[in-house]
């Protein structure tokens, strides 16, 4: 077996990255496929420690982590069809309403 | 021995439900109904009380009818009941107050005949009457001070009765902050009889547990609380200092000058005095102080009213001059004299109010007597029953003024207190003085009324000359009482009250007689100069005035005491009031404080929310921070396992 | 799985992360992002995670991902354009991402979370194992997960639907309105 260390660093790393995307990227589709990264990469991590400690619960937690990213994928990109809508832009520059 | 005696209850009963129907039903039924409820209450708590009186009367020396309505405080071994007591003390006094005061209520009946307010006169009327009633049953001190508190209200409320008129309105205020003033000794008072006696493990203002009790009190402090308790006194009863209520609350309706400033709230005091005598007993130094007191207003009052053109102001002071007498009795020590000082003064000052309320009312409102005068034909009946009142207060036999004046002077004479006893003499001379003045300026002589009051002069009606009438035949014989010892039945009344208040023990010897007759010699004086300066002679109280100008300024301003308070005490407070305590203390301190906490709020907010700047990124960015601390620490922890 | 092996899939998705962060492209990004999944879904297979690595073919790179394409296509989104501001953001951001990869790994690999390897049991990553623990221990979050999805069907479709605006012809058509008003923003649009 790969050493957990690996897996763990690669998860890590790939998380790490997805949180560079959310954070550099101003185009909000690009930023949901980063938060796609994330989700990836934890689920990476889940399923390493299941196999190493011989149990089914890491690879039921990583079901119903994918489950819940495929609700949120429709209905977030729900949102940003509406904001387009009314905002005509994907940009997240011109969506702070939220502003002070 | 103690009776139980539930009637009793029903002399607060009816008062009780007077207030209530003149409040809230006194409008619809119109005044028909309110003229008959008002006085009629007060004549059935009468008819309560004589039955309670003839009952104790029948029992043994000493005895009391009691009742317990309910309990009030119970706080730990603390306890005070909301209780009634008649004994002798009491039995007197709630005659006193429901005989009198049911003829001043029929009297009102014809004297606010023309007021539109009559529901809220006869509301406040019998609330009054409520509250005495309370003061003098109540079997322990702090029910007491209800009452107390209660007539103070209510002498406010009627002061200042028409309250439209400003003046009106300040001297009903006036009465009342002095009287707290006064108060503030009571409760001080209170405190310290609880204190004292709580710390021998007794906890109670009951009467007779206190007077069971009294030996536990020090005398240094039964003297700090006969004084605190005198101070009370002062506020009430209208002593020097704090008097300078009582003129200035005949701006109120005659009625209630009569009721309240003469016949009963004003007695207050001395009745106090009278309840808690066994503590004065053990003070000797507060007595003294009592008796000076008494003394000294006494001279002081009689000396304002001989000047003073305004028949209401003459009997006030007259009133306060009278007070002073009912305070040097029980100062010096013979408390049945100030009582029945207190009676036969309820009969002939309350008389005198309703008389000169009589007068006023014949001259459509006209107080100052320099615009009255020969009065004596049209007003027969009030002439009559004043000139009885005058001779009574005048201390002349067989009227009741003789025999209660008499026995103070004698009680001052044979305490000791010799001095005292000149003051008082002096005092009764300048009384048959001011008092024949008043009768002879009103009464006789040339007529010097207004023209157009001239016209409808008329004796009152029956409603209230009844009363004048009543009140003249108790004028007269309710001295018969109390005669000195060895004429008939000697002194009944003192004997009556002995078991409540204790007898006097004479320090120095005092043949009556001759006290008695210089006593008289001085009052005749007094009824032979005011002839002299009135009748015969009119010209020389003029001259005198113009002569003394300095010193007849003076009596006439009052000795300025008002524009002195005003100057030492009110303004001053006043100005701490304002200057410190408002503009200081609440804009800066307070509203500084508060809307200072409003202002850091708003201001720090200001700062914190330029966070929001609605960029996603920047939110994420922090967010990230924030994970690399956690797991910073969390690392940190991992190292030092 | 022979070490070399996993470098080798380590790498590619370390490559195709970038991808996705870096590319101007948003499709770019997508396929980049699809090449992640890909090579996720091959290690989860070489963990024994046989059932749940093919499901995150078929669910996530199948499906989700085309939801995307669809989503971009509708849009229309171009190709960004030049580098925008926020240099210090940017700056300071990689940096952060590249501190937390270096905590977390740091954080993962200490000593005492070196767990103790566990023999898997028989028919470990199987259907029958899966749906076993499922059906059993995860029967509340299933059925839970089950509303979830509906709530959000509901959302999405209710999100998604166009309003009838005052001419009415919004109702009419809706794909051809979006795309007009796509088209006559996308000169606006800077993606």
């Amino acid at each position: 077996m790969i050493p957990l260390t690996y897996m763990m660093s690669l998860s890590a790393i790939i998380f790490a990255i997805g949180v560079a995307g959310v954070i550099i990227r101003r185009n909000v589709l690009v930023m949901f496929m980063s938060i796609e990264l994330m989700l990836n990469a934890v689920n990476l991590a889940f399923i390493a420690l299941g196999s190493r400690l011989g149990s089914m619960d890491g690879q039921v937690i990583v079901f119903f982590v994918m489950t819940v990213a495929a609700a949120e994928s429709a209905v977030g990109l729900g949102i940003i069809i509406s904001v387009f809508r009314n905002r005509e832009t994907v940009h997240a520059d011109e969506l702070n309403l939220m502003r002070w | 021995m103690t009776v139980e005696f539930p009637a009793l209850a029903l002399i607060l009963l009816f008062p009780a439900l007077g207030v209530v129907f003149s409040l809230f039903f006194g409008r619809r039924f119109g005044r028909g109904a309110v003229n008959l409820v008002g006085p009629g209450v007060m004549f059935a708590a009468f008819g309560v009380a004589t039955w309670a009186f003839m009952k104790l009367l029948g029992m043994p020396s000493g005895s009391a009818l009691a009742v317990q309505m309910w309990g009030w405080i119970e706080a730990g071994q603390f306890h005070v009941e909301f209780g009634l007591r008649v004994d002798a003390l009491s039995g007197v006094m709630v005659m006193i107050v429901t005989g009198v005061g049911a003829l001043i209520h029929l009297y009102s009946v014809g004297y606010m005949a023309h007021d539109e307010d009559y529901a809220r006169f006869f509301t406040y009327m019998n609330l009054f009457a409520l509250s005495m009633l309370i003061l003098i049953l109540a079997d322990n001190l702090l029910m007491m001070f209800v009452g107390w508190e209660g007539v103070g209200l209510c002498s406010y409320l009627l002061i200042s009765f028409w309250y439209t008129n400003p003046q009106f309105a300040y001297n009903g205020r006036k009465a009342f902050v002095v009287n707290r003033i006064g108060d503030a000794g009571f409760l001080l008072a209170m405190f310290t009889i609880v204190a004292a006696l709580g710390a021998h493990g007794v906890w109670t203002l009951d009467f007779v547990q206190l007077r069971a009790n009294a030996a536990l009190i020090g005398a240094g402090t039964a003297t700090a609380i006969g004084i605190l308790l005198f101070i009370g006194a002062t506020g009430k009863s209208a002593q020097l200092p704090l008097y300078v209520w009582l003129p200035d609350a005949m701006v109120g309706p005659t009625p209630v000058s009569a009721l309240i400033h003469a016949a009963t709230m004003v007695t207050a005091g001395v009745y106090m005095i009278a309840r808690l005598g066994f503590l004065f007993a053990m003070a000797p130094g507060a007595l003294d102080l009592v008796a000076t007191a008494g003394a000294v207003t006494a001279l002081f009052a009689a000396t304002i009213a001989l000047v003073q053109p305004d028949i209401k102001k003459v009997l006030a002071y007259s009133t306060i001059s009278q007070l002073g007498y009912m305070f040097l009795g029980v100062g010096s020590g013979a408390f049945a004299s100030g009582i029945f000082h207190v009676m036969t003064h309820a009969f002939f000052k309350g008389l005198l109010f309703l008389c000169a309320g009589s007068v006023i009312h014949a001259l459509g409102g006209e107080q100052d007597m320099t615009k009255m005068g020969g009065l004596r034909r049209k007003l027969p009946i009030t002439f009559l029953t004043m000139l009885i009142a005058t001779l009574a207060i005048a201390a002349l036999p067989p009227f009741s003024g003789f025999f209660s004046k008499d026995l103070i002077l004698e009680a001052a004479y044979e305490s000791g207190h010799f001095w005292l006893w000149i003051l008082g003499v002096i005092t009764a001379g300048l009384t048959s003085f001011y008092m024949f003045r008043l009768i002879f300026m009103t009464f006789f002589g040339e007529s010097r009324v207004d023209a157009d009051k001239e016209h409808h002069i008329h004796e009152a009606p029956a409603v209230m000359t009844i009363p004048l009438i009543a009140l003249a035949i108790l004028a007269t014989v309710g001295g018969w009482v109390g005669l000195p010892d060895g004429w008939l039945w000697g002194n009944a009344f003192v004997r009556f009250l002995a078991p409540a208040v204790g007898t006097f023990t004479p320090a120095v010897e005092g043949n009556a007689g001759v006290l008695s007759v210089v006593a008289l010699v001085v009052s005749g004086a007094g009824i032979a100069l005011a002839y002299f300066f009135y009748i015969r002679l009119p010209g020389i109280p003029m001259l005198l005035a113009w002569r003394l100008k300095e010193p007849f300024n003076l009596l006439l301003n009052k000795y300025y005491i008002d524009e002195l308070y005003n100057l030492v005490v009110t303004r001053p407070l006043f100005w701490v009031s304002d200057r410190v305590l408002n503009r200081a203390i609440d804009t800066y301190v307070i509203d500084g404080a508060a809307n200072g906490a409003g202002e850091t709020v708003q201001s720090s907010a200001q700062v914190v929310r330029r966070a929001e700047t609605g960029n996603v990124e920047h939110y994420v960015f922090v967010y990230v921070l924030g994970a690399l601390g956690v797991v910073a620490y969390y690392l940190y922890l991992v190292a030092h396992r | 799985m022979p070490p070399f092996l996993y470098l080798f899939l380590g790498a590619l998705a370390i490559v195709s992360a970038l991808g996705v962060v870096v590319q101007r492209n948003p499709i770019h990004c997508l396929l980049s992002l699809i090449s992640t999944l890909m090579v996720i879904a091959i290690l989860f297979i070489g963990e024994d995670a046989v059932v749940v690595g093919f499901l995150q073919i078929i669910v996530y790179a199948g499906a989700i991902m085309v939801l995307f394409l669809f989503v971009i296509w509708l849009l229309n989104l171009q190709t960004e354009s030049g580098p925008t501001g926020h240099i210090v953001l940017k700056t300071l951001g990689s940096l952060a991402a590249a501190a937390l990869a270096a905590e977390l790994s740091l954080f993962l690999a200490a000593p005492h979370l070196q767990v103790k390897m566990i023999q898997e049991p028989a028919g470990y990553g199987s259907l029958e194992s899966l749906a076993g623990k499922l059906f059993t221990d995860y029967l509340v979050a299933f059925e839970v997960t089950s509303v979830l999805l509906l709530a959000a069907v509901v959302g999405a479709v209710a999100l998604a639907r166009r309003m009838p605006n005052a001419a009415g012809e919004g109702a009419s058509d809706p794909r051809a309105a979006g795309a007009i008003r796509a088209a006559q923003a996308s000169s606006r649009v800077q993606g």
